[in-house]
């Protein structure tokens, strides 16, 4: 057909080297890793942990990492290394939850706003996440636990409709521009409605953006846990997390900081690890970083 | 005429891939060379070779000597130095050549600080002057203006107005006026070929387009897969061609299918004083409503079997008019009727009649959703009918479709990312064709494409016109294609159609002054030996 030379068939050599691109990417490898590493800790701990942390042992207790245990032990003589696995899990649950109500109801508003765009419910959805962004995630938290009582679940509903409008405003964006195109000008010649063209042709385009924000704002997810368990409005005990546990350790930090130093540590690696896959992910799909990189 | 750019032997690998091979060319001091090719001839990578601009993994051999220095030895401080102050270079897409957030006069003081140690009131001056040499007065066009306040033209004057800011011996024009009507064209080439001969420039000028080159250069290189296939000067080299390819290019810009059959007289597609506006608003949702008349009373008929053409420039109201034909934007007054019947019902479009039209858009890379398959994409018409083919029945009139347009039964179940330009066409042809038509909208449906392409899929919608029946509805601001294909032309202007009739008749005696501008910028291609 038309005269191409050899090296300009683009995108369709993209496709079996993913895995190689992805490999290449040392950052996004090394999230991958710090992700699959606490993700395990948190799913083994649902089988096994080295030590039941719902027992006290006094006689055990503010032990320094030994053999025995190999993070030492908090004030009640629980281990701190079964603690934090437990704690995963929370910390874990509590930010996926939290992006799930954010995607499911951000990604709808957002689709719905942009395929009515300038209209009414355009305005309303968008101001409404002006609202919502007007406060922060911890004011929402304070408001909704004042209102229906401290716990995990409270946590992961104030994380959540803080999560919505960051969403709502990605998708939104991403989907004005994609509504320009010819192809959702066919589907519209086709009698397709808006409905029907936001899920065929808007929702898988803007797919690649959701993941890489969808993995920020786990990160994100985390810290709020970590931030509101830490003044007591997240997981109540003796369901442990991560944030309580430095909260906990707060008074003992002169003589026994090992109890403030590995959550923190665990924090710091898991949103560490979450960052770096979400920006690698997002240099794995993005057509224009990846040119640069070639 | 001392050479000022000399190009021998020059060959390009990218990353091993070879781009260009044995590429010789010169441009002398006030000569205008112009570079034809398709996409891939490699033309532009010509001109990026020159300017050093190359991508990364790009390995060059030959020289490139440009006035009296070889480039291809010069470290990349003093390839800096060149750019702009010896080399100006004008790009295709004036919406995207200037930044958005600085004013016109920034933008060309820019360049002028950027190589000469001057004050910043000394660059603005020479900003004016170069602004007024390219046609942008300052008494007009203030250089406090942003680029969003200019149209296209406008645009690619102040682009110009960088380029020939620091009187560059040579200028390098990639597609200059692709991106722009034929009246701001002629004009647009116009101002080249005026600064060219004021001051002495040379000017390397690469396109598509065989007839704005024919027009302009002084000299004539032809490319094809990255090697020059002929060259000689203008317009002698017209009557003169001998390379095959040449022919075939020559050929393949004035091309005319062979459309077989009288177009009936009954009419399958009326329009009756259609009227569309749209409300504009000044500040928001609170703001000033107004309205804007984009379609104003237009009326005309398209008879079954015929092709019609309508021609105009961007803004006239063309894209409007289809949507409103395709029952996909309400119309505020008027009536559009398909076989006697109204698209639109109760403020609906009614689903029988939309099934008999279909449309196919300009860009062949924006048409398709990338994510989904051929097969997918080009059965979403079916959405239409209340009981679709399923399963084989299905499968068969995919095959059906794809092998109608030149296609394999095979690319069903490929992606859009794996064809070419013009193969995407086809396959939107095949989306168009899949439900069985009437009536079929040809929205600049070949003015993305390469000329020899081109002929194929105007000979490919000829072919297809015969056998399944279809009308065409050509929208188009090209005019040649125009002339060309199409039984009757409709001349679109600021909303309202000013001037419609045979096309022979609209060609060889326009009536009105805004139809005869149109044609007298349209580039005229010369006839090849023997013709």
């Amino acid at each position: 057909m038309s005269d191409l030379p050899a090296n300009a068939a683009p995108a369709a050599a993209s496709a079996p080297s993913l895995m190689r691109r992805a490999l290449a990417n040392r950052a996004l490898v090394l999230g991958l890793v710090l992700t699959v590493f606490f993700t395990g800790m948190a799913l083994i701990s649902l089988i096994w942990v080295p030590y039941d942390i719902t027992q006290m042992h006094i006689a055990d207790k503010l032990h320094r990492p030994e053999a025995a245990h190999i993070l030492g032990t908090d004030h009640f003589g629980r281990d701190i290394f079964s603690m934090i696995m437990v704690g995963a899990r929370t910390s874990i649950a509590v930010a996926l939850v939290a992006v799930g109500i954010g995607m499911g109801l951000g990604v709808p508003l957002g689709l719905w706003a942009a395929a009515r765009k300038g209209s009414l419910i355009d305005e309303l959805i968008m101001r409404g996440n002006d609202l919502v962004f007007a406060f922060p995630s911890l004011l929402i938290a304070i408001i909704i636990t004042a209102i229906f009582g401290a716990s995990a679940l409270n946590a992961i509903i104030a994380i959540g409709i803080f999560n919505i409008p960051v969403f709502a405003r990605l998708t939104r964006s991403g989907a004005l521009s994609l509504w320009t195109r010819d192809y959702v000008l066919a589907a519209r010649v086709a009698g397709k409605g808006a409905a029907r063209i936001s899920v065929e042709h808007i929702l898988p385009n803007v797919t690649n953006l959701l993941i890489v924000q969808g993995t920020i704002q786990f990160s994100l997810g985390i810290l709020a846990e970590a931030g509101l368990s830490y003044v007591g409005l997240g997981a109540q005990p003796p369901v442990p997390s991560w944030g309580r546990m430095l909260a906990d350790s707060q008074t003992m930090i002169s003589f026994a900081p090992h109890l403030a130093i590995f959550p923190g540590l665990a924090i710091l690696f898991t949103v560490l690890g979450l960052n770096l896959l979400g920006d690698g992910l997002r240099d794995l799909f993005d057509p224009r970083l990846r040119r640069g990189r070639e | 005429m001392s050479d000022l750019l000399t190009i021998k032997g020059l060959s390009l690998s990218i990353h091993g891939a070879p781009i260009l091979r044995d590429v010789s060319l010169t441009v002398g001091a006030g000569q205008i060379v112009g570079v034809i090719g398709e996409s891939g001839s490699g033309k532009s990578m010509t001109a990026f070779s020159v300017m050093q601009l190359l991508p990364r993994g790009a390995r060059t051999q030959g020289r490139i000597t440009l006035d009296g220095q070889e480039i291809l030895d010069l470290p990349e401080r003093d390839l800096c130095a060149l750019r702009g102050e010896t080399v100006g270079m004008i790009f295709q897409e004036p919406m995207t050549a200037l930044n958005p957030l600085k004013t016109i006069g920034d933008q060309v003081a820019e360049t002028i600080m950027i190589h000469e140690n001057t004050s910043r009131r000394a660059a603005m001056m020479r900003a004016r002057e170069a602004l007024a040499r390219a046609e942008l007065p300052e008494e007009k066009f203030a250089l406090t203006r942003y680029p969003h306040e200019l149209s296209g033209g406008q645009r690619q004057r102040v682009v110009i107005a960088m380029a020939i800011a620091l009187r560059p011996k040579l200028l390098i024009a990639d597609e200059p006026t692709t991106a722009l009507d034929v009246t701001t064209q002629a004009e647009i080439l116009k101002l080249l070929k005026r600064l060219v001969r004021e001051d002495g420039m040379g000017l390397l000028l690469i396109s598509h387009d065989l007839a704005v080159v024919a027009d302009m250069a002084d000299h004539i290189v032809i490319m094809r897969r990255g090697e020059v296939v002929e060259d000689g000067p203008c317009p002698a080299i017209f009557g003169a061609l001998k390379h095959p390819y040449s022919l075939a290019l020559l050929k393949a810009s004035d091309h005319s299918p062979a459309y077989s059959g009288r177009p009936s007289q009954a009419p399958l597609l009326e329009l009756r004083a259609v009227v569309r506006d749209y409300p504009t608003r000044s500040g928001g949702i609170w703001g000033k409503a107004g309205s804007f008349r984009a379609v104003d009373n237009v009326s005309f008929t398209i008879r079954r079997g015929e092709n019609l053409g309508l021609v105009g420039e961007s803004g006239c109201g063309k894209s409007t008019l289809t949507r409103a034909i395709l029952g996909l934007e309400a119309v505020q007054g008027g009536e559009i009727l398909l076989d006697g019947a109204p698209v639109m019902q109760n403020g609906r479009a009614s689903r029988d009649i939309r099934r008999r039209m279909q449309v196919v858009f300009q860009d062949p890379y924006g048409s398709f959703n990338p994510r989904h398959r051929v097969a997918r994409l080009i059965c979403e018409p079916y959405h239409l009918l209340a009981d679709p083919p399923k399963g084989a029945a299905r499968r068969a009139a995919i095959t059906e479709a794809l092998e109608a347009v030149g296609m394999q039964a095979s690319d069903a179940d490929k992606y859009i990312h794996e064809f070419s330009g013009g193969q995407r066409q086809r396959i939107a042809i095949a989306r168009a064709l899949i439900i069985k038509p009437d009536l079929i909208i040809l929205d600049e449906a070949v003015s993305a494409l390469d000329v020899s392409v081109r002929a194929q899929v105007l000979d490919l919608l000829a072919d297809l016109s015969a056998r399944f029946g279809l009308t065409y509805l050509f929208i188009s601001h090209d005019l040649s294609v125009v002339r060309n294909v199409c039984d009757r032309v409709l001349v679109m202007q600021h909303g309202k159609i000013v001037e419609q009739g045979e096309t022979a008749e609209i060609f060889g005696a326009p009536r009105q002054d805004y139809t005869r501008r149109l044609m007298e910028a349209a580039p005229r291609l010369p006839k090849a030996a023997g013709e």
